[in-house]
């Protein structure tokens, strides 16, 4: 495969065949009751490693992330964790702290009492406990609120103070469920940063689970995207959006069209694909899709270029359309084009200038255009 | 001409609004007025007069104490009756010890019965929070279900338990536990139990209500941070769960420090408690003044921990700021 855009840093264990995973989720099922929450799940996530579980609510994610942290133990497999099997270990003993959704600071507790709380269950020497809540205050840019309790803290304020308690310890590894869910979105996007230089200063194996694949994209080294208790794809957050694996991920990341067809001849690595109504589509990235299979090519909508003319380039796909809707997202527009088979294909135009000398607009001809290997072509 | 026309307009305009504010704050007068006007009625005035007959003397009349005040002599005649008032009743109390010691002996079994009812209780609403949600009304439905049956029918049950040939030492002495039956009725702890079983309920609710809106992701977080069940239950359950405790205790104590049926019924003869004491007075010595005066300095005894109790809650309001 060709390379896929810079990664955020040169740090890749998972492509290293010596490596050795830090955590493994080993064919592990989850059942409550007739529920299945994990179906036969395997996973590995690497040392110092920013892992992303990301999926909608109800998949599976959360009980994921609370059979790690001893909260609920697998039906069946198994999770080791440095090479030690985690099964029957209770979460007071094991060597990884969570950061809750709701924060769960101890309200009858201070700040700074919230933080010792964990040293104070290891036992550690009070000096050495004032030294460490001194150094998370600091960490966290919180030394002026101390004193204070939860309910006198804005939400980025608890947020932090919950990641300071839950680092304290110095965890192998760190938690984190939904850990920005409770802010608003300008505050989210600062903290996501935050987490980020926090997690690259303490090395620490961060595992976090979210719904928002924005936070999970901008954020973790890889993602698992996850649906109905299995995981559909593992992979840095550059190929899960440019080589989905299937259907399910290329729809749920980012906006996507999908143009289902059939593969009427493979040559040298381009596959045509008919849609059985008239349209064919040259297309790269065919993987194993075999002749006669039916397939969809899956490509994002800025990928797609519009025009009034027809481009001339014989070695991009044209395809002929209207102008059936625009909309206008100030740095970018996303026009919505009718092909002459009904379906409607979204392409969307950074507006990289202030005026644009291709105006379009609704009920205009256009022509659609997009490289052969501008997409994926996916089987599943 | 314009302007005219607006000044003229503005009063007018500005008229029901004003109406409307001073209906309001009359109305939010009012609201507040109900409960004075309640306690007035219903507690101060007959605290009053209660007060009055416990500064006056016994008699054998009716009504069985002297002064009556009237206005038939005018008003001479009232100052001289406020005259004939005295505290004598008062030092009365201190001059028996039997008062003093009905005092403490209330107080005692009173502290001892919140206790034990904190004890049972508290594992009650511990079972009842943490029950599925599903569960709950009904659990909760349970511990009032006693209150529909009267409170003396069910004290009363507890004779036919706890008599030498009741149910319970039946039971005990046929699967063998015991040879001799246990003496429990008519000693403290046939009290002890009756004032349990009694206001477990008043014990439980607040109790419950605490530790049901405690968020059970602190419990997992305290485990998560290395801390075993027990230890968190100490360190986070349990001060969460205080004002319920401090609110159950409270409703139990103050109760129990009056009580008349259970020691009567379920207590034996030498048993000292207060409301006895005042119940003898009323209505075996017929010593209106002196009863009278047992129940104010019960009333004190009483509002003491009252007073506490709301300053504690105040408290916490404050501290919630």
């Amino acid at each position: 495969m060709k390379s896929l855009g810079s990664i955020r840093r040169s740090f890749a264990p998972w492509n290293d065949p010596d490596a050795k995973p830090y955590i493994v989720f080993e064919n592990v099922t989850k059942r409550f009751g007739d529920f299945t929450a994990v179906n036969n799940l395997s996973l590995k996530i690497y040392e110092r490693e920013f892992f992303a579980l990301l999926g909608a609510s109800g998949c599976g994610k959360s009980t994921l992330l609370r059979m790690l942290a001893g909260f609920d133990e697998p039906t069946a497999g198994r999770i080791l964790l440095d090479g030690q099997d985690l099964r029957g270990i209770p979460p007071y003993r094991r060597p990884v702290n969570m950061m809750f959704q709701s924060y769960a600071l101890f309200p009858h507790m201070t700040v700074e009492a919230n933080i010792a709380f964990g040293l104070k269950q290891e036992g550690m020497a009070k000096a050495d406990i004032e030294k460490r809540v001194a150094e998370m205050l600091k960490l966290v840019k919180l030394e002026r609120f101390a004193k204070r309790k939860p309910h006198q803290l804005s939400g980025g304020q608890r947020q932090r103070v919950a990641l300071a308690r839950s680092v304290a310890k110095r965890p192998k590894v760190l938690l984190l469920d939904e850990p920005l869910g409770a802010l608003d979105k300008k505050l989210r996007e600062e903290t996501q940063f935050e987490l980020m230089d926090q997690q690259q200063e303490l090395g620490l194996t961060f595992v976090v689970v979210t719904h928002d694949q924005e936070e999970a994209m901008t954020m973790a080294d890889r993602i698992a995207i996850m649906d109905k208790g299995e995981v559909m794809q593992v992979a840095t957050p550059a190929e899960v959006y440019e080589a989905p694996s299937s259907r399910f991920v290329a729809g749920f990341v980012g906006n996507v069209n999908m143009i289902e067809g059939t593969v009427s001849g493979r040559e040298n690595g381009v596959a045509r694909i008919s849609d059985g109504n008239g349209l064919t589509i040259k297309a790269e990235n065919i993987g194993d899709a075999a002749a006669g299979s039916a397939v969809a090519f899956a490509i994002r909508p800025e990928k797609i270029k519009v025009s009034s003319r027809k481009p001339d380039d014989p070695g991009v796909n044209v395809v002929e359309g209207e102008i059936y809707d625009i909309a206008y997202l100030g740095d970018m527009t996303v026009y919505h084009v009718k092909l002459a088979d009904g379906q409607v294909v979204k392409a969307s135009a950074l507006n990289a200038s202030r005026i644009t000398d291709d105006p379009l607009t609704w009920n205009d001809r256009a022509f659609i255009s997009f490289r052969p290997d501008a997409g994926v072509v996916l089987t599943r | 001409m314009s302007d005219t026309v607006l000044a003229a307009a503005r009063p007018v305009a500005s008229r029901p609004s004003v109406l409307s504010r001073t209906f309001q704050a009359m109305y939010g007068r009012l609201v507040i007025i109900i409960p004075y006007l309640w306690l007035l009625v219903f507690f101060l005035v007959p605290f009053a007069i209660v007060f009055k007959i416990s500064l006056s003397q016994t008699q054998i009349a009716m009504p069985p104490y002297a002064p009556v005040f009237s206005l038939t002599d005018g008003f001479g005649g009232l100052l001289d009756q406020l005259r004939q008032l005295s505290i004598d009743n008062y030092l009365w109390l201190t001059e028996d010890a039997l008062y003093f010691n009905a005092y403490v002996s209330s107080v005692v079994i009173a502290a001892v019965s919140t206790v034990l009812t904190l004890l049972v209780g508290y594992p009650v609403a511990y079972g009842m929070a943490r029950a599925p949600e599903s569960w709950r009304p009904t659990l909760l439905m349970l511990v009032i279900l006693p209150f529909w049956t009267s409170f003396l029918i069910r004290v009363y049950a507890w004779i036919g338990i706890l008599k030498p040939e009741g149910l319970l030492n039946q039971f005990l002495q046929g699967i063998g536990l015991i040879n001799e039956p246990l003496i429990i009725l008519n000693t403290n702890a046939a009290i002890f139990i009756g004032i349990v079983y009694s206001y477990l309920p008043f014990m439980v609710l607040p109790l419950y209500s605490a530790l049901e809106k405690m968020d059970y992701s602190l419990i997992e977080a305290a485990k998560d941070l290395g801390c075993p069940p027990i230890s968190a239950f100490w360190k986070i359950t349990f001060p969460l769960s205080f004002p319920g405790i401090v609110a159950g205790c409270l409703l139990v104590f103050i109760p129990a420090v009056g009580e008349f049926v259970i020691p009567d019924l379920l207590g034996g003869s030498q048993t000292l408690m207060i409301g006895k004491t005042l119940w003898n007075e009323f209505f075996a010595n017929r010593d209106w003044p002196v009863s009278s005066a047992v129940a104010v300095i019960l009333l004190l005894l009483l509002v003491v921990p009252i007073v506490i109790f709301q300053q504690s809650q105040a408290r916490a309001i404050e501290q919630d700021r």
